[in-house]
């Protein structure tokens, strides 16, 4: 795989004096949809802004698609399309023309057919005679991604797309990522939603007070951080838990009926089959079982909260 | 080059002024006549002829140059200011334009504008007093000069403001004085000797004096000085907007 993105050593630090971000190292491979997580503050705007152009970094240098993105930047600009954080449209202009606007800023010939085809796609289709301030917030939501894919590009940043919008709309943006991936578009989303990673994401970072503390393929991260718990309806309920299974990471529920078994999914087969076992030798016996696996939002906390 | 961007940013900015064409038509139009009712009719009525040329008609050159001058300077700054305010200017400082192709397209729709504006002063005065040009081709040059020029000031202005009190500032207490005491509606020539030395350091006087000149063929001050400080402050003024972009000041954090 070749990376589309290569951020390399970069840092900032605002006019204020406030350093958001601690040499970042990220490749961003061509094709993929990346998640970065993070708390509010941890960095993910600023990475993004000095990517795009907004911010300057202090230090490093950002490569897009081969051009360097202060050197080069007519080109590597031309590759990316990014939908901001904040609302932030115009006002009194149509949806049609600052949609078209939005080409041509990004030095793009006009291309009616493809303006109508990224508004029908974006359910705007029929507002676009509107005035941008007419709509509701999904909708200025929805204009301001169809301005980002009006130039086609092929890098595209949705820094938290999904903040505050309705159920309708977060369902059309994963479908609208499934279709950009498709098309071989490189996506790059921030988000407080860990469903949403879990839903659309190859890979996922985390980023934690200006510092990417972790880079995995979702599948791997799932696998390498996430525990399963085995759930035991009892026989006949224990008073407490038994010597000789203090071994075990176990809890046991109030009534004495339930006995939780907390374990790491990476050696399954060989703790569950030794576990159940010693649980036959000692004459413990249940009526049913099942197990649960941790989500991604339990990865992200307990990953947020350990290293702070 | 972005022409793409050019064009786009040009004909953005033209749209927003059609939006408010009542407002970019018609108040100068109602303005002019105000001037020409009340110092053209009522006072210039009294007032001897100014070189030959009557008080009305006088004053034509001086009017077109505040209305240009105030005008251009509140159009680009708005123009540059908005974006900044609202935040949409994220999508400019993001998109592959230069810093000249920014220039060139705001300052440019701008510019257009007021020389719109001045031709339309120019149309109202002509029902009010007989008007000639003497050398319309200097007329149509200083205007596009001054329009430019002061567009640039404006771009300026805006993106050094940190507030929209800060727009009006330049404009209402430096430009509409110095052109006011510029000689827009009286000669230099009538002021005491010591005014008249102190008037000097006044550049406006330069542009009204040179603008004046191409009306009617004479002028408080030579040509040649005129056409010399309107392109001082246009290469000024290029100079401010080069340092800013290289410097990326108050645009990108
Ligand atoms: N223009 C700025 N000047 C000073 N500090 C800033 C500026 N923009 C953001 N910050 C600070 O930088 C940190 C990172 O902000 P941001 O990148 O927006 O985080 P995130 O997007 O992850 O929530 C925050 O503490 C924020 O207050
Ligand atoms: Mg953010």
């Amino acid at each position: 795989m070749q990376a589309i993105l290569q951020i390399s050593n970069v840092s900032k630090v605002y006019a204020s004096g406030f350093q958001a971000l601690k040499s970042v190292n990220l490749d961003i491979q061509k094709g993929e949809v990346f998640a970065l997580l993070g708390p509010n503050g941890a960095g993910k705007t600023t990475l993004i802004s000095i990517i795009c152009g907004i911010a300057k970094a202090s230090t490093g240098t950002v490569t897009v698609d081969g051009h360097d993105n202060v050197r080069d930047y007519r080109a590597s600009r031309s590759l990316i399309g990014l939908v901001p954080q904040e609302l932030t449209t115009d006002a009194f202009e149509s949806v049609w023309a600052t949609v078209t606007f939005s080409r041509g800023l990004f030095n793009k010939a006009p291309d009616p057919t493809h303006i109508e085809n990224v508004l029908r796609g974006l359910s705007l289709w029929d507002k676009r005679h509107n005035r941008i301030l007419t709509l509701s917030g999904g909708m200025k939501r929805r204009v301001l991604i169809a301005k980002a894919l009006a130039h086609e590009p092929r890098l595209l940043f949705l820094d938290e797309p999904t903040a505050g919008v309705d159920v309708d709309l977060r369902r059309d943006m994963w479908q609208l990522v499934r279709e950009l991936r498709a098309s071989g578009v490189t996506v790059i989303l921030t988000t407080h939603y860990i469903d949403e990673a879990e839903e659309m994401a190859d890979r996922i970072g985390v980023m934690r007070r200006g510092e990417i503390i972790l880079v995995k393929d979702k599948v791997d991260l799932m696998r390498d951080f996430g525990k399963k718990q085995l759930s035991l309806q009892l026989q006949r309920p224990l008073r407490r838990i038994p010597p000789e299974l203090l071994g075990y990471s176990l809890d046991l529920s109030a009534d004495g009926s339930e006995l939780m078994y907390t374990y790491d999914a990476q050696d399954e087969r060989i703790s569950i089959v030794g576990f159940l076992k010693h649980l036959g030798d000692l004459g413990i016996d249940f009526r049913d079982l099942r197990t649960t696996e941790s989500s991604l939002e339990d990865i992200f906390v307990s990953l947020v909260k350990e290293k702070s | 080059m972005n022409l793409h961007a050019v064009r786009a940013i040009y004909a953005f900015e033209m749209a927003r002024t059609a939006r408010t064409l009542m407002q970019s038509i018609i108040s100068p139009m109602v303005s002019t006549s105000l001037y020409f009712i009340v110092f053209g009719s009522a006072i210039g009525s009294r007032m001897p002829t100014v070189g030959g040329v009557s008080y009305g008609a006088f004053i034509v050159p001086g009017l077109i140059m505040l209305s240009i001058l105030t005008q251009s300077i509140s159009n680009a700054s708005f123009a540059i200011y908005f974006p900044k305010y609202t935040g949409t200017i994220y999508e400019l400082l993001s998109a592959p334009v230069s810093a000249f192709e920014v220039v060139l397209s705001y300052v440019g729709a701008a510019a257009t504008k007021s020389v719109v504006l001045g031709l339309i002063i120019l149309a109202t005065s002509a029902i009010f007093v007989p008007l000639h040009v003497e050398h319309p081709i200097w007329m149509a040059g200083f205007l596009f000069l001054t329009a430019t020029t002061f567009s640039l000031v404006g771009f300026i202005i805006g993106i050094l403001a940190t507030g929209f009190e800060n727009l009006q500032v330049v404009p209402l207490l430096i430009v509409t004085p110095l052109t006011f005491l510029g000689g827009s509606f009286y000669s230099i020539g009538m002021l005491p000797p010591f005014w008249q030395k102190v008037a000097l350091f006044n550049p406006v006087v330069y542009l009204i004096s040179g603008f004046r000149w191409s009306f009617y063929g004479f002028a408080d001050v030579g040509v040649g000085a005129s056409v010399a400080v309107a392109f001082g402050f246009l290469i000024t003024s290029l100079a401010i907007v080069g340092w800013i972009f290289k410097t990326g000041y108050r645009l990108k954090a």
